[in-house]
């Protein structure tokens, strides 16, 4: 038992791996054993989390640092350590991830080319994901960085639509792009410093100053800015925050449905996550000075993601875009937390602020996860059925599909963020925490939420408003299979309980953030 | 009943419709009969807790009601928010609080919103025509058939009315703003119930817009309002620390808030959040929707008319009416800018109304200009008036629409009959002397009439009026001039509503029938009638509970019940931050009796009825015999018939440039142009590199290289993973560049060497 507790936190990254490998084994031509066996398999470490989650809850809840810590000897000579652990932070994320693994797995069952492959991708990529957030090391932080990249560029790469080469390549290449500058960055960290861990560099990294790095000859100011600017950069692509945004529509209008609910619902976190474990809290003065220019780019991404969402008439493009406004209030949440972690003054107003902001933040991601997962699901079901997603070919949907089109409603409104489901809340968190540090930018990007209703009205009225035009009277009695089912009611049952109850989750957060900026 | 009965009882009046919208939508909406009579069963529920409450509040002495406004009130943690202030420790943590509280203004509402819902509840059954043959088109009218989805209807008014009374017992402005949300929601699903309608508009025609369209403008509207009143709320939470309306609400939250924020900011807040009662009680500039939003079903006209909905934004404005007062002390422009958005909407709306034949638009503009009244008289501090109006109003307004709905249906039954489905039932031209064949429905709409035009004496409206005038007139003699300012405007948009009351009457009942339709028109349903009789009591002794205590200059004793126990609500602080010269108005201060208003009423409301008597009562209109303002005005009376053209206005100023921003310049011109273009120069210049690069290598180095790339290859083509050999390439040799830099720069950091590199830096 002892072993199991102290190792769960390993079983949890590295068991879907495991089960990548078994499956691998299954003959091609067992779909549905391989089907089958990847759901059970990927419903393994959504238990062990919830395992983690009441340990947590009942012992680690309110401790500075961080819990089930695990580390092991892994490369001594670069003075890198195997080193994981989870916090109020990474708990949320933990759970999205092994929540939505299932549910896309699920989503792809009728995934008929190369399903053991496919199953496979699925698996790895929870591997990645998860040991990324768990990841207290800034190397092993990288490698599953870089791992997760791989398992999506392949399956929007074979599974995609028509422009899927297009799409897949400027997804790989950009991301990329982005962790060049990061993988540089880390070396003279980790040259400057001698470690790679997380928790020490929160000291040493950030109490470096003045003179000179005698390893790289450089003024340690100097150093310190370029780092940044490169995390930021690599990060930054990941959210995406405007202007680094483009390739997120073309990979998700190409990306296969599940692959798109990953896409949306877990990598873009990670982009975020980054900014939370790593930007602010290793390069406090650089983002306070910052900030403001986060800001901006927050309120961009809010408004020029809203409008550009209402400028789509393609119904995933739309969806894709909503993913750019939404993230835009986890940005701002995270310029509030940039401008006051690294403030030389300690105003206690400024700290309540920030503290909402970043819980605003953390909250806003782990709701944009389930939202934009069900969302991109919703459009994958109409169009199996209809072989379009051209919103001008819609209409009247409503009648024929009944149950879906309320379906869509529902989940439409969560995206939206209606009160009383769960995009509100955390919404609501960040522009409390924004008013007072950046109102301007505040009430710029609420012209963003504005949009944001226009876009989502635009995508119901389209596709189920109307007199249902001929071509779909076919649809009628084609309404929402079980497994379908299956799958958006976890998603519509935690928007609406976390809309109406968030604290089982704020909680979590809130008592790390607090430690944060104590 | 102890208190914390009450209470309990409190936290469950909004529970049973919103259970019943779950319900209905999971499980019985197979089943219509269950369906509604859940549905009722929610709503009497409601109904029973609330006047228990209201009945237990009236029961107190007023003196003891002032020293606690605040009866039946508890609240929960709800969201952790960071830890406490050190001043308390700073050890626990902090929570924001949802809860519930009754005072005076939360129980007249309570008094009104159910019964108000029930009645139009009841109507609905009749309405969507139960225990008919099923219609078979889902989203359309099925005239005089079932409506398919009749389940559909019900849970979505559930959910409507739940969220208005969540909105009315919440004891803090987040929670009120759940409330006030979810109820734009109901509005847009509801307003947009028939969303496969479409209309074939033949010339001449009354001009509509199909339900969804209708919907969604209803919802973008108040959006607007609302994302602005949202950076109300969050100002009010910073500045206050707190958004339950009793804690704030104190001379000590008053200086909490000054010190942090200024005067200047506490002005802003009343307006921001003003900005929502804007969009959801429809005033100009955001009163467009409203009148579009008469292609619901009219019980949904009436509950977003009368019991939620519009009353909900008066009702924030009550709720926050503090803030308002504190704010006039340094920035009167705050009362100037309130008074004056609502006094010229009462009038717009209702010049507007006079030139409307849709017999539901009249009424869609009369609430638009209703809605001005109260909040004129807010502007001008008449905090009770504007209570006492805002309840006399849901009353004769629910009543008049559900009198309108019943003439409607009258007038679709006649269309049924003689097979005519291109005349619109809805158009009081083709209407009259309807009297006899519609005897309920037409004292119903009598009665609503005349408390909308304020008759004397007899109905509430008149009360309610009178009581808005003699503020308005108060504070003109003790030297404010907006107080005269408002009091003309409104003395006009008076007059101007009984003239158009009275039009709307005789065109509708007066004279002789002018179509078949009305020919074949016939009294509705007693699912409809009954709730007409029942309301139509209210809107008549409801007036009697705020007659002025010095009518006619006698003094009668404490019999203005409204005025005495809705002053209760702000009483204790309004004197204390009055006492501390925070605000200049004194609520105590006596409004002294005089006949001027009285007097402007009288005037007004006789005028109005009177001129509309003459031109349109005495002679009713015959067959074919166009309006008679119609000649008299000419092309002001088309300007007024098109609404002032603000629709017109506002597609070109705002609707037509977002689309252009949004499909054009933001997706366009910007991420396709300018940021694609980019990343796609970028990629042609490295992969112009990777060219270069490929011909160097195939001249200088050959042979082995070669076959590694080969078995590079190779694997790529075995694996079918990469299909196209331009791309496979272009990966290839960007893969390879970037792994090459990298291990280039981590080799200058290690070693330091290569100072050419380091100068790049």
């Amino acid at each position: 038992m002892e072993f199991f507790s102290d190792n769960i936190i390993n079983l949890v990254i590295f068991f879907p791996a495991i089960a990548a490998f078994v499956l691998f084994l299954i003959p091609d031509d067992a779909k549905n054993t391989v089907r089958r066996l990847a759901l059970v398999f990927s419903l393994v470490p959504l238990v062990l989390v919830i395992a983690m989650w009441l340990d947590y809850n009942a012992n680690f809840r309110g401790l500075p640092g961080f819990a089930f810590e695990y580390q092991a000897e892994w490369l001594p000579l670069l003075g890198s350590t195997y080193h994981v652990g989870v916090d109020g932070i990474t708990m949320p994320m933990f759970l999205l991830t092994t929540l939505l693994t299932p549910l896309a797995i699920l989503a792809s069952f009728n995934i008929e080319d190369r399903a053991k492959l496919y199953m496979v991708l699925f698996l790895i990529m929870e591997t990645a994901m998860l040991g990324l957030f768990a990841s207290l090391d800034l190397l092993i932080f990288f490698i599953f960085w870089e791992f997760g990249l791989v398992p999506m560029y392949f399956l929007i790469r074979i599974w995609g639509s028509a422009d899927r080469v297009y799409a897949s390549f400027k997804f790989m290449i950009y991301t990329m792009a982005g962790s060049l500058g990061l993988l540089l960055s880390i070396q003279i960290i980790g040259l400057a410093t001698g470690t790679y861990d997380i928790p020490q560099l929160y000291d040493l990294w950030v109490n470096l100053s003045g003179g000179t790095l005698p390893v790289v000859g450089l003024s340690t100011d100097t150093v310190k800015w370029v780092a940044y600017i490169a995390f930021v950069i690599a990060f930054a692509i990941k959210v995406p925050i405007w202007p680094f945004h483009t390739w997120l529509p073309d990979a998700h209008t190409q990306a296969p449905t599940a692959g798109s609910m990953i896409l949306a619902g877990v990598l873009l976190k990670l982009g975020a996550y980054g900014f939370i474990r790593l930007v602010i809290p290793m390069f406090p003065e650089q983002a306070h000075i910052t900030a403001y220019i986060l800001a901006i780019f927050g309120m961009l991404s809010i408004v020029m993601g809203g409008y550009a969402a209402f400028g789509q008439w393609d119904f995933k493009r739309l969806v894709a875009y909503s993913s750019i406004n939404h993230m835009g209030f986890v940005v701002m949440g995270i310029a509030v937390m940039a401008f006051v972690y690294g403030s030389a003054y300690n105003v206690p107003e400024w700290t309540g602020d920030a503290i909402m902001a970043t819980n605003g933040a953390v909250f806003q991601m782990f709701n944009h996860g389930l939202s934009a997962a069900a969302m991109f699901f919703l459009v994958g079901v109409i169009y199996e059925r209809a072989h379009t997603r051209d919103l001008k070919k819609f209409g009247g949907i409503w009648t024929v599909l009944p149950v879906f089109g309320s379906i869509l409603i529902f989940t439409s409104m969560a995206s939206l963020g209606l009160p009383g489901l769960n995009g509100f809340v955390s919404e609501f968190m960040v522009v409390r925490g924004s008013i007072g540090i950046f109102p301007l930018y505040l009430a710029l990007s609420m012209l963003g939420l504005l949009m944001t209703g226009a876009y989502i009205l635009k995508g119901i009225g389209a596709t189920l408003h109307g007199p249902t035009k001929p071509e779909w009277q076919s649809l009628k009695g084609q309404d929402m299979t079980l497994r379908e089912h299956l799958v958006i009611w976890p998603l519509m049952i935690l928007m609406l309980s976390l809309g109406l109850w968030p604290q089982w989750i704020v909680t979590f957060i809130n008592d790390t953030v607090v430690w944060l900026f104590s | 009943m102890s208190e914390e009965t009450l209470t309990l009882m409190t936290w469950l009046i909004p529970a049973g419709p919103l259970l019943v919208f779950f319900i209905i939508t999971l499980f019985t909406n197979r089943n219509r009969t269950l369906s509604w009579t859940l549905a009722w069963a929610g709503v009497i529920a409601s109904l029973v807790l609330s006047w228990t409450v209201v009945a237990n509040m009236v029961g107190l002495d007023v003196h003891e009601l002032a020293h606690h406004p605040v009866q039946y009130a508890s609240s929960i943690d709800w969201l952790p928010f960071g830890p406490c202030p050190p001043q308390e420790g700073g050890n626990c943590t902090l929570w924001l609080d949802m809860g519930v509280a009754v005072d005076a203004l939360t129980a007249i509402m309570l008094f009104m919103v159910p019964l108000a819902v029930f009645m139009i509840f009841v109507y609905s059954v009749g309405y969507h025509n139960y225990g008919q043959p099923r219609g078979m088109i889902k989203g359309v009218p099925n005239h005089g058939q079932e409506d398919p989805l009749f389940s559909r209807f019900f849970a979505l008014m559930s959910l409507f009315a739940g969220a208005m009374l969540v909105l009315v017992v919440a004891d803090n402005l987040l929670l009120l703003f759940v409330g006030w949300e979810i109820m734009g929601f109901c509005s847009y699903a509801l307003i947009g119930f028939w969303y496969a309608r479409d209309y074939h508009l033949q010339p001449g025609d009354i001009p509509h817009i199909p339900p969804r369209q209708a919907a969604r403008k209803a919802f973008m509207t108040t959006r607007i309002a609302d994302v602005v009143m949202l950076l109300g709320i969050v100002l009010f939470y910073r500045s206050f620390g707190t958004l339950n309306f009793n804690e704030a609400f104190t001379l000590h939250g008053f200086e909490h808030a000054i010190a942090g924020i200024g005067l200047g900011g506490i002005a802003l807040m009343p307006l921001l959040l003003f900005t929502g009662t804007v969009g959801k009680s429809a005033q100009w500039p955001l009163h467009a929707w409203l009148p579009d939003a008469m292609e619901g079903p009219t019980p949904v006209s009436a509950t977003i008319h009368a019991a939620a909905m519009v009353s909900a934004g008066i009702y924030m404005l009550l709720r926050i009416f503090p803030l308002v007062a504190v704010s006039l002390e340094n920035n009167p422009e705050v009362g100037w800018i309130i008074a004056g958005i609502g006094a010229f909407t009462a009038l717009m709306a209702a010049t507007i109304a006079v030139a409307q034949n849709d017999v539901k638009g009249v009424l869609a503009y009369s609430t638009i200009s209703q809605l001005g009244f109260m909040i004129a008289a807010i502007g001008v501090g008449g905090y009770i008036a504007a209570a006492f109006h805002l309840i006399t109003h849901a009353f004769f307004k629910a009543l008049l629409f559900l009198s309108s709905g019943s003439v409607i249906h009258g007038m679709e039954h006649g269309a049924m009959h003689v097979h005519d489905h291109h005349t619109d039932p809805q158009d009081m031209r083709y209407m009259g002397g309807l009297r006899h064949k519609m005897p309920v429905t037409f004292w119903a709409f009598l009665i609503g009439g005349m408390a909308l035009s304020g008759l004397p004496f007899i109905t509430a409206g008149f009360w309610s009026k009178d009581e808005i005038f003699a503020h308005a007139y108060h504070e003109f003699t003790h030297g404010n001039p907006l107080g005269l300012v408002v009091l003309v405007m409104l003395g006009l948009a008076a007059f101007l509503t009984a003239f158009y009351t009275t039009r709307q009457l005789a065109m509708t009942f007066a004279g002789k029938p002018r179509t078949p339709l009305a020919e074949h028109a016939h009294e509705s349903n007693k699912f409809m009638t009954v709730p007409l009789v029942i309301l139509a009591f209210f809107a008549i002794v409801l007036g009697w509970l705020g007659i002025p205590d010095h009518f006619l200059g006698q003094d009668l004793g404490q019999i203005n019940f409204v005025h005495h126990f809705v002053l209760t609500t702000i009483e204790e602080p309004m004197i204390e931050l009055h006492e501390a010269g925070l605000t200049p108005i004194d609520v105590h201060e006596e409004i002294t009796w005089s006949w001027v208003p009285l007097i402007t009423s009288l005037v007004v409301a006789l005028g109005g009825i009177g001129a509309g008597w003459l031109v349109y009562g005495r002679k009713p209109l015959q067959k074919e015999q166009p309006d008679p303002l119609i000649r008299a005005f000419g092309p002001l009376h088309t300007f007024l018939n098109r609404k002032w053209y603000w629709d017109e206005l506002y597609h070109v100023l705002f609707y037509r440039p977002t689309v252009w921003f949004s499909e054009t310049f933001a997706s366009e011109w910007v991420d396709k142009g300018v940021v694609d273009g980019t990343l796609h120069a970028i990629a042609n210049i490295v992969y112009a590199i990777g060219r270069y690069c490929k011909r160097f290598e195939e001249v200088v180095i050959s042979g082995g290289v070669d076959k590694i790339k080969d078995g590079f290859l190779y694997f790529a083509r075995e694996s079918r993973l990469l299909q196209s050999g331009r791309i496979q390439e272009y990966v290839l040799y960007s893969g390879l560049i970037a792994v090459a830099l990298a291990f280039m720069m981590l080799f200058v950091s290690i070693y330091g060497g290569m100072e050419w590199l380091r100068g790049l830096f």
